[in-house]
């Protein structure tokens, strides 16, 4: 199975990509050349290395107050996927659990959660995020929650679907006769067999939340100011794109590539784990 | 201790559906000896596997239970609380089903599904269950069973799969197994080493069997006892050898003349006319009246009980009522 991922390169070279991120994230008090939030009035927008200009004590310049910018990206990258990865375990393990409880047992459990989520189908996403966020104001624990707000509805209906399948199966009335109880039942037996697309889900759901957090602090009501945040670095350096285009354009290039990795990761991995959905 | 190790008396296990009360089972009794070969014997839909799995108690919704006791030594299965249940069930009884790919989940190998199962009912766990599931692979006759401890289900033949389920089966020692269907998905060859292995296995470990088929070849091979069901009801039960020798319920003699002989062309195969009755709406009378070469006109109006004809041999038939009968009996007596 794993030479089955590392048979397809784009997944490899993604996989590569977002791994990168991942240690300048842990490593980002290592690495970081500056203090992210160190502000300096004689280095205001200061461009990048290879400009006129340019010094090589900011590689990738300074913003407007006269940050460092690769410092701040490094650490910017840490709390997108801090967030990122928070958001889709808690969705990842509250939506299969009420997904599975409902496709398991049936009857009103079933009844009543189905009829949230298509109530939380309706909203707009966004939106609702906004609401949260505009209430409690810039705060990481809000931000988890509005982010996870909705997110648990995909794996429901997965996690829902497919035990809906598996519970019919042969296996499971099989282990019931050897004497299985039911948790071990759901747990030992169904969930096993329902993971991989939950798997896929999860790596495709995490580009998502990234794209979501960058949009929510980008707007100012995301992650607090104090911590430095790709979205809120691209809000900053929106005004001075004519004069200093460097400020928004390396941490929007870094949300790109970071979400673009991750999908094509999680693409390849629904490729070997998922054999239904390969093209 | 005496009396018959499995006791099931005037079964009844009924599903709701859509369309009305579906009547699987109605009044199902069977007794079954330690160490003896009982089998259940009957077309699709007559209610052989609904019987096994109400033995088990594994009916779920919309299917219940809704009359009649199973002793197993004596003990109500069906007073018990789930979780005694769930050690009998695999402790006590143990099932085989008919499709072996399906029954084994496909996420474990071979070595952590027979270990399961030991460690689940507290009999062996880390390396005991290890060397205990390779002995039971040996005894099931499979080859290089260390080897195959680390197989998937999917990389085994068909014959290969059934013997590990036996092997589940039978590994935490149960006295009574039920084998729906064993050897349905095999060809002929793998179905004899099969149920050779069943008969050994009854052989020394003196297990008890309800084997459900309606393969009649198995039946006359391997069984002691044949219970016969119809749409629900069993219409003759008796020794083996006399159900073959001399079949009398009008069903019996029907299915009997289905079966192809071999070397005997001037035999001609005859197919019972017409079909199995709608079990949500029963005809009024025996179940099989409408299709019987020989119904009367009581037939139809009332069910005939489980008459004793000699022996433990009985039949759900008026040609064989005797004498001193009462005129009609209950439903599903």
């Amino acid at each position: 199975m794993l030479r089955l991922l590392f048979g397809n390169r784009v997944a490899v070279a993604a996989g590569a990509v977002v791994l990168l991120f991942v240690l300048a994230g842990l490593a980002a008090p290592v690495i970081a050349p500056h203090d992210p939030n160190l502000q300096n009035a004689s280095a205001i927008r200061v461009p990048p290395l290879w400009q006129a200009g340019g010094t090589g004590r900011h590689l990738l310049g300074t913003d407007s107050l006269g940050r460092d910018l690769l410092s701040r990206m490094v650490y910017g990258a840490r709390i997108s996927i801090l967030l990122g990865v928070a958001v889709v375990l808690i969705t990842l393990v509250v939506g299969t659990a009420l997904g599975m409880a409902a496709g398991y047992f049936r009857g009103w459990f079933d009844l009543i959660m189905s009829r949230v989520v298509d109530t939380l189908l309706a909203f707009p996403f966004l939106i609702f995020a906004l609401a949260i966020m505009a209430a409690t104001g810039p705060n990481l624990v809000a931000l988890v929650l509005a982010l996870a707000f909705k997110g648990w509805v995909d794996f429901y209906r997965v996690a829902r679907g497919d035990v809906l399948a598996a519970r019919e199966a042969d296996y499971v009335t099989a282990a019931r006769g050897l004497g299985a109880s039911t948790p071990y039942l759901l747990v030992g037996e169904i969930l096993p067999n329902i993971i991989p697309p939950l798997i896929v889900l999860a790596t495709l759901r995490m580009a998502t939340i990234i794209i979501a957090e960058a949009s929510l602090s980008f707007l100012g009501i995301g992650v607090p100011p104090s911590i430095p945040a790709w979205g809120t670095m691209v809000s900053d350096g929106r005004a001075d794109v004519a004069a200093a285009w460097w400020i928004a354009t390396f941490p929007g290039m870094a949300i790109l590539l970071l979400v673009l990795s991750v999908n094509l990761f999680g693409e390849g991995l629904r490729d070997v784990l998922d054999p239904r959905m390969r093209k | 201790m005496k009396g018959p190790l499995l006791q099931v008396q005037d079964l009844h296990t009924r599903f709701e559906t859509y369309r009305g009360t579906l009547r699987a089972v109605e009044g199902v009794s069977l007794r079954v000896a330690r160490g003896e070969i009982v089998a259940l014997v009957g077309e699709s839909g007559c209610g052989k596997s609904v019987t096994a799995l109400s033995i088990m108690r594994l009916i779920r919704a919309p299917g219940k239970i809704t009359g009649g006791r199973v002793f197993l030594d004596g003990e109500d299965l069906l007073a018990k609380s789930e979780a005694e249940m769930r050690d009998i069930r695999g402790g006590r009884i143990a099932m085989v089903f008919q499709d072996p790919l399906s029954t084994l989940n496909p996420t474990f190998t071979v070595e952590s599904q027979i270990t399961e199962t030991l460690r689940v009912h507290g009999v062996a766990s880390g390396a005991e269950a290890r060397s205990r599931a390779v002995e039971l692979l040996e005894a099931m006759g499979i080859p290089a069973a260390k080897d195959r401890l680390r197989s998937y289900p999917h990389e085994l033949s068909g014959g290969m799969r059934q013997r590990v389920m036996i092997a589940i089966a039978v590994s935490c020692q149960p006295e009574l197994l039920i084998a729906d269907e064993p050897t349905t998905g095999l060809d002929v060859t793998l179905q004899a080493q099969i149920m050779d292995l069943l008969a050994s296995i009854k052989q020394e470990r003196g297990l008890a069997t309800v084997l459900i088929t309606h393969d009649l070849g198995v039946v006359a091979q391997f069984a002691e006892r044949a219970a016969v069901m119809y749409a629900g009801q069993i219409v003759e039960e008796c020794p083996v050898s006399q159900l073959m020798a001399e079949p009398l319920h009008p069903y019996t003699r029907g299915l009997l003349r289905c079966v192809p002989r071999l070397g005997r062309p001037d035999v001609p195969i005859s197919p019972i006319d017409g079909v199995v009755p709608d079990l949500v709406n029963l005809p009024d009378g025996c179940r099989f009246a409408p299709r019987c070469p020989a119904a009367m006109e009581r037939c139809g109006q009332a069910i005939p009980r489980l008459y004793p004809v000699g022996g433990e041999r009985t039949v759900r038939c008026y040609l064989h009522e005797p004498p001193d009968a009462p005129a009609t009996a209950r439903e599903g007596d």
